[in-house]
Formats: structure tokens, sequence, C-alpha cells
């Protein structure tokens, strides 16, 4: 039996959850969904269910907290008899998942993108600039998935919610949270379908209102480029590279960018990327689906107009 | 203070990646190895807060002898002393059973691994490490501050960031912005020479093994799009590509 961590985010499933039910019910055994957190209505738990698990079952625990996570998540793989325990790998998933693998004595392999064969786990490695297969003779693990790996199916239908709890629950967080504080943009980039991403051919912060704008239309979330990062013309959150954020998503757009090594190592997973540069030599063009030679302030305008008008239609 | 840095040596971001013995080997030939960027960073906050509250930096890795140019550096700029536990890593598990086995051995205040090595992208030792030692952790931490051993930490969450509380000691992984690296001096090279270096015979195994490699699928070729025609893309984008 496969026991699936669901992350509750402002009171729903997050989206990377269903993609860890999908991905378990594939590995062919029984799926568990473990949802752990706080939701006002747990009826809305029963949605895993249609994307492969055969259970769920709701933790109460209000705040977040690594330890105190792992020790429920752990309590209840070993009660249920799980041997297999996915965890998206959020920020918040990468947290607790070596903490579980520590307390069941399980083997872990972070980082996983695809359906095992022969065995074997692939994972990136080199920071997106290869993939290894990874193997483990171990009888217990613990598998944390990339964000936007899989494709989500409906693949079940609505299954009833069972309430679980351990003495645990009451136990002190190690760490104690004193504020939250959301970032700008209106999509996670770890989990934006479509990310406009923009370097240094912009020339200044102050024309970033046009990337926005592009992106709002897209439904996208925004990026940037590690100079761009590096000069503070935007957060460090949206720097996409090797020593930043690896994503991806369906369609990366790079405006400005020239596609260095270490940047490319970020973002070339992108099922779909456009390269947008008044450089024709630019590096980015080798590996793009679409690439546009010309200057950024005056292609983005024409993007945005054919964008309103799509949007329109 | 008494903080613990643990240093991965890892190829220079500008490596081209490529595999040798039927694509299960690390093509290592022409390799320049330097200290895992965010392990850097971690090493440069733990010297600031050193240099801030008094106390010692020990770094530490799980690496043959061929690492130790990249220890030598730690020293370099500033770090007590080093430890290099005298085995190839081959998995997170086992490098976090070395360094929790020597670590439990002295009382640190704080440990700090980097995010995760830009090689084999685990990012687990922070978290394993923690659990081995029974001790809080923190993970992708953009900044500390320590008052009468407590931490005030801020971290990356999905979406945005958080600030939390923890007393010491606790382990933590730096994010980009945690510090600025240091490039050593003369006399800290020279410094260096002289710092004690403890070489530890290793205990642990590795639990899963990196059977094969393989590099992504070359793209098909470039469409381009004329500039004076770029709206263009947006119908290629939502009727060729469906993407939009």
């Amino acid at each position: 039996m496969t026991l699936v961590y669901l992350e509750i985010s402002d009171g729903k499933i997050k989206k990377s959850g269903f993609e860890a039910l999908n991905f378990a019910h594939k590995l062919g055994e029984d799926v568990i969904a473990v949802a752990i957190g706080s939701i006002a209505d747990t009826t809305l738990l029963a949605e895993a269910g249609k994307y492969g698990a055969s259970r769920v079952v709701y933790i109460a625990q209000p705040e977040f907290e690594n330890n105190t996570y792992a020790s429920l998540l752990s309590a209840a793989a070993s009660q249920l008899g799980s041997n297999t325990v996915v965890i998206s790998g959020t920020y918040s998933g990468k947290a607790i998942a070596p903490r579980v693998a520590v307390k069941l004595q399980a083997a872990i392999i972070s980082g996983v993108v695809d359906l095992p064969a022969d065995n074997a786990f692939k994972k990136g490695v080199f920071s997106g600039k290869a993939f290894a297969f990874v193997q483990t003779n171990a009888s217990k693990k613990v598998i944390t998935l990339t964000p936007n790996s899989f494709n989500i199916e409906e693949i079940g239908t609505e299954v009833s919610v069972e309430n679980m709890s351990f003495d645990n629950n009451s136990q002190t967080p190690l760490t104690k949270s004193i504020e939250k504080i959301k970032a700008g943009g209106k999509i996670p980039l770890t989990e934006a379908e479509v990310v406009v991403s923009a370097g240094r051919g912009m020339k200044g912060p102050e024309n970033w209102g046009m990337i926005e704008e592009l992106a709002d239309l897209l439904g996208a979330a925004t990026a940037c480029s590690k100079p761009v990062s590096d000069m503070h013309w935007r957060s460090h959150n949206e720097h996409v590279g090797q020593t930043g954020i690896t994503i991806k998503p369906n369609l990366y757009i790079a405006i400005g960018i020239s596609g260095a090594i270490q940047h490319l190592a970020g973002v070339s997973s992108s099922k779909v990327i456009v390269a947008i540069n008044k450089d024709p030599e630019a590096p980015f063009f080798k590996v793009a689906d679409y690439g546009i030679v010309g200057d950024a302030f005056e292609v983005i305008p024409q993007l945005i107009n054919a964008a309103k008008t799509l949007n329109k239609a | 203070m008494k903080i613990l840095v643990c240093l991965s040596v890892v190829p220079d971001t500008t490596t081209k990646i490529t595999f040798t013995d039927n694509d299960t080997k690390f093509n290592t030939t022409g390799v320049t190895w330097i200290m895992n960027p965010y392990d850097e960073m971690a090493l440069t906050r733990a010297l600031e807060l050193t240099e801030q509250h008094t106390g010692s930096v020990t770094a530490i890795t799980v690496g043959l002898a061929d690492t130790e140019a990249v220890i030598r550096k730690a020293l370099a700029v500033g770090a007590t002393e080093a430890v290099r536990v005298n085995a190839a890593p081959i998995d997170a598990f086992q490098v976090a059973s070395e360094i929790a086995s020597y670590a439990s051995t002295a009382n640190f205040d704080l440990i700090f691994t980097g995010r995760e090595s830009i090689d084999y992208n685990g990012g687990l030792v922070a978290g394993l490490l923690a659990e081995m030692l029974n001790l809080p952790s923190v993970n992708v931490v953009t900044k500390i501050d320590v008052n009468d051993s407590v931490a005030k930490l801020e971290r990356d969450i999905d979406g945005g960031r958080e600030v939390l509380e923890c007393s010491l000691p606790l382990v933590l992984s730096a994010q980009k912005e945690f510090a600025e690296p240091r490039i050593p001096n003369m006399r800290g090279i020279m410094a260096a020479r002289t710092k004690p270096l403890s070489i530890i015979e290793p205990a642990a195994a590795n639990t899963i093994t990196f059977a094969k490699f393989e590099l992504p699928k070359a793209k098909q070729g470039v469409k381009m799009i004329n500039a004076d025609n770029a709206g263009a893309l947006i119908e290629l984008l939502h009727n060729e590509a469906k993407v939009i």
C-alpha cells in the first residue's frame, strides 16, 4: 500500500498533491491519501478519490512545523502498514520527507520526475542538465516528486474522509511561526503552467510593467535571470536557473535572456520554450521551440495586443 | 557560539555534463571542482555570526583527498577548523549519517548546510541530520540572526516567505541571499595551511545507487517568427503548441 501526503494550503488540497496521487496510483498498489493541516470543510478532501486514492485520512493539525508533520505522517504510515510514502517536493514537502525517511528507516529518493522503469526512479541531476536513474534495495521508500512532472488525470470517484489522531497531535512545535508574507506574484512560480521570464535586456526594473501585463494576460507567473536578481531588479524568489529555482512549466517565455548554461539548466525541462532576444546568436535560440529576433520593447506590446485579442475570442 | 558548516564539493556551474562507462558514471575529465554555492553562503554567514558573537566555525565534508583544496578554501576565508570524512559521497543518507555521528560528539549551537548541492540536487542532508540528531530544522533559509540562544529566521515558503523563531541548537539549509560569499586573501590562505584538518574514517553506507544517467533530449529546432509580426507567436502557442 502506498501512502500519499496531501498538503493543504489556504483550506484546499494543493494541486501537487493530485499529481502525487496519480503517480502513486500508477505504482500499482492501493493508495491512501493522508492530509495533515487545517481545513474547514473536510468533505473537500473526498476529491482525492478522483485522482487515485482508495481511502482518505485527515489529521487535524493547525500550524505547519516539519517535525510535527513528519511525526504524524510516519505514525500514519506505520499504523496503516505502508511501505512507500510519496510526497510532492514543495518547500514544505521537502522539509518533511527526510525526517519521515529516518523515522520509518526508509530509503529516500528525491526529485523524481517519472514513473519507475526496471525498478529505477528517474530524477533530475546537475540542476536540470541531466537525469539519473536511481535504485534502492530498501523495503521501505520515501519518494519526493518534482512538481509539474505529471499530467493530472481523473481516474476514480470521491471517497469518504476518515479522521485520524495521534497523541503527538498536541506536541509542542520545535519552531515558532511569527509571520507569513505573501510574494507579490499572483501565481507561485513552481506551480505555474506558463512562465514569462525576463533578463537584462529589459534594461531596468522600471520596465517590468509590460512583463507583468503579458504574464497577467497569459495567466502566467513572472520569473527572471540571475543578473536581474543579483542587481535586485526583482526578488530572488523569481530567479530561475542552476543557483535559483528549477521549473518545468508547459510554456516558458524568455525575454532578453541570452541563455547561459546555468540559466538553461533551470528551465530546459519546460515543455515549450520561446526565446525573444535582439541577438540572433543568443544561445537560448538553440533550445527554444519558437524564437523572435527583435527588440523586447517592440515585440512585447505586439504580444500583449495579440493576447488581449485571444482572451476576447 | 559553535557552528558546524557542511560542505559539498561540486562541478563548477559552467561545466558541460557528460557521462562515461555506458552512461553509468559522471565524466570528471577536465571538471573544475568548487564549493557548492549554497554551502559557501552558509559558511559566510557562519563566519559573520561568530565575528558578531564570538565562537568557532567547523567545516565538514564527506569526500576523498581530492576535496582538500575546497576545504582549505573554507579555512582560508576564516573557518576555525575542518573535518574530512574519508569516503566518496554516494547518497544523502550516507553523508548525513557520517556528519551526524561527528556532530553528536560535539555540542554545536548551529548546523548549516546549503539548500541543495548543485550536482545531485537531493536537498536532503539538513532534514536527515536534524532527524538523526533530534533537533529542530528550518529549510531554504534566507536570513538568520541570533539573540540569547534564540534564532530569528526567514525562509522561503511556497508563494512567499515566513519569519520564524527557534531556540538553539538547530539545523538549517541556506537559500540564496543568506550571505555574500567571501574571496580568500593571501593572509587567509597562509593561515589556512596551519589550521587543523582532521580526517575521520567512514562508518556509514549508502541506501540508494545511481545506476544510469541520461542527457535531456535535443530540441527539434526552433521556429522563427518575424519581429514585425510578433503577435503571430500568440496564435501559434494557442493553436499549434496548445499551451495557452
